[in-house]
């Protein structure tokens, strides 16, 4: 049984992971919008593994409470931004070529492992051993923000640094008070809805997302 | 050294020889077969080679010993891998000399000679297709030693025969993060090191995209046979390593009976005939990748080997051991 919690937990992270390193990788911006509601899946996992292991129906419900949030709702309002694109603005286009930018990905993610051994070093136990792995998608997220121009691919950005420290919260507190957790939900929807509101003012505007262009003033 | 290590040893090196041919007829008799044509069957490269021999042999002006001596050189590599590496059983006369680092750097001899021979002729196409090849040799080696690094971990031992027999007693590590991860660095870069789809078509003559082909150009007649005999079984070798590595059922111990060995070579057989068909089927609905983008490829196959060495780093001792 409690092998089984463990291969559960470090598969989860390994998913988790995985699926921020798919997001570097990949350029189009409906997958990387696909590749993000696996990562919310492998999110919801954790507290919801935990939940089954420790016998806590409040951390079942929050695992399916956020599956419905970073599965369903998220993803659907950034695919209905993607949609609205231009049909040839569709991929993303980062600053570093995808080459360098796996590389630089890589390097990131022994950063996380190493920074966070002290960390995990505190409290050893299955879950704070997958605390590196959560790190490495903050830091996968704050890359993807800093090196891609479109509006939709930073907010992918955001929700993956978001993901990345809701999953270290639930590693390292096994579970947030529910009311906590569900105020951050809340705190995640409202940002994405107004970075829906914002990207489609953008559009309105200046007919493009690509952020780059909104490093000079210019009379309208 | 025992006797049956010796047996084993003997016949890896004879069945990799005969046995290579037949894995690229396989391959190419799939490949035909599911795009509807009836396929040469799968002596044909048997047949080509015996044809290849009995022509004379040519050596174009200008070329020095490079030229040729390099298929001897790439074929002396793949049989000596093939003699020394745990495929039929672990216990061969050479094991304790053949650990990761010398099969990738066996690899690579046959890469470079191969890359020194097309350089050699002077021709545009081979200069061409050696720096491609070099290129991609150069983004593969580390990978491949990343992700064999990466089962190496939990067996505390870079010897392959040491891998392969802890997989064999804790068949349950394969399953984990570090092992998947490594498995699929590993198939990517053997499919970039042996010129399959998508990183190189292994049935083109097309100028512009070729590989393999640009570097071999010059060569005709004995040769010829020796270089293709030899890239067959470099394919058939690193397939058996990835078979062996990750599904270790069947191989022979290591002082291993004449029974022990031929199961264990019966075992090998079945479980390359399984990954080449695979291999070749995955090939049709596969596109060639621009060349541009084959190093995006790699990359990424590289990424994911250090990430299986990564987490077999950290994850692995959740499951016992000290931290």
């Amino acid at each position: 049984m409690s092998s089984t919690y463990a291969n559960a937990i470090d598969l989860t992270a390994g998913g988790f992971m995985l699926a921020g390193v798919m997001i570097v990788w990949r350029r189009e911006l409906r997958s990387l919008v696909r590749l993000l509601a696996w990562q919310g899946a492998a999110l919801a996992a954790f507290p919801f593994v935990e939940g089954i292991h420790q016998h806590d129906g409040a951390l079942v419900a929050v695992g399916i409470a956020i599956a419905s949030l970073r599965v369903g709702l998220l993803p659907w309002l950034l695919r209905r931004a993607v949609g609205a694109e231009a049909e040839d603005r569709r991929e993303s286009t980062p600053l570093l070529n995808t080459t360098a930018s796996l590389l630089v990905a890589g390097g990131l993610i022994v950063t996380a492992f190493a920074i966070s051994r002290p960390l995990v070093s505190l409290d050893p136990s299955t879950a704070t051993r997958a605390v590196p792995a959560a790190l490495a998608v903050v830091l996968l997220g704050v890359f993807v923000m800093v090196s891609r121009r479109r509006a939709v691919s930073q907010a992918v950005g955001f929700l993956m640094v978001d993901n990345g420290i809701a999953a270290t919260a639930f590693l390292t507190t096994a579970g947030v008070p529910l009311i906590v957790e569900l105020g951050a939900s809340l705190d995640v929807l409202f940002a994405v809805l107004i970075l829906g509101v914002l990207t489609g003012q953008l559009r309105h505007t200046f007919g493009d997302t690509d952020l780059d262009q909104l490093t000079e003033l210019r009379d309208l | 050294m025992t006797a049956g290590g010796v047996f084993a040893a003997a016949l890896q090196g004879v069945g990799v020889a005969a046995g290579a041919p037949f894995v690229v007829g396989g391959m190419r008799q799939v490949r035909a077969r599911l795009e509807g044509r009836a396929g040469g069957g799968i002596g044909q490269p048997w047949r080509d080679l015996r044809k290849l021999l009995r022509k004379q042999v040519v050596t174009p002006n200008g070329t020095t010993v490079v030229f040729a001596f390099a298929p001897a050189v790439i074929a002396g590599s793949a049989l000596l891998i093939a003699v020394a590496a745990p495929l039929f059983a672990t216990g061969s006369p050479l094991d304790s000399s053949i650990d990761l680092f010398a099969v990738v750097g066996l690899l690579f001899i046959g890469t470079v000679a191969l890359g020194l021979a097309g350089l050699d002729t002077g021709t545009a196409f081979g200069g061409m297709g050696a720096s491609r090849g070099l290129t991609v040799a150069a983004l593969v080696e580390p990978t491949i030693m990343l992700a064999v690094f990466a089962l190496s971990i939990p067996a505390g031992s870079t010897n392959l025969a040491a891998i392969v027999s802890t997989t064999q007693h804790h068949p349950g590590q394969v399953v984990s993060p570090a092992g998947l991860l490594a498995f699929v660095a590993l198939s990517i870069v053997i499919i970039a090191e042996t010129g399959r789809l998508p990183v190189d078509n292994p049935s083109t003559h097309l100028e512009l995209t070729m590989i393999h082909e640009a570097m071999v150009l010059e060569y005709a007649g004995p040769r010829l046979a020796l270089v293709e005999w030899a890239s067959g079984m470099r394919l058939t070798v690193l397939l058996s390593l990835l078979a062996n590595l990750f599904l270790p059922w069947g191989i022979g111990g290591d002082h291993p009976g004449v029974a022990g060995v031929l199961v264990g070579a019966a075992a090998l057989v079945i479980k390359v005939a399984i990954l080449s068909t695979v291999l070749a089927a995955g090939e049709v609905f596969m596109a060639k990748l621009r060349l541009f983008r084959v190093p995006e490829l790699l990359a990424g196959s590289f990424l994911l080997g250090l990430l299986a060495v990564t987490a077999s780093y950290f994850f692995v001792p959740a499951l016992g051991g000290s931290t």
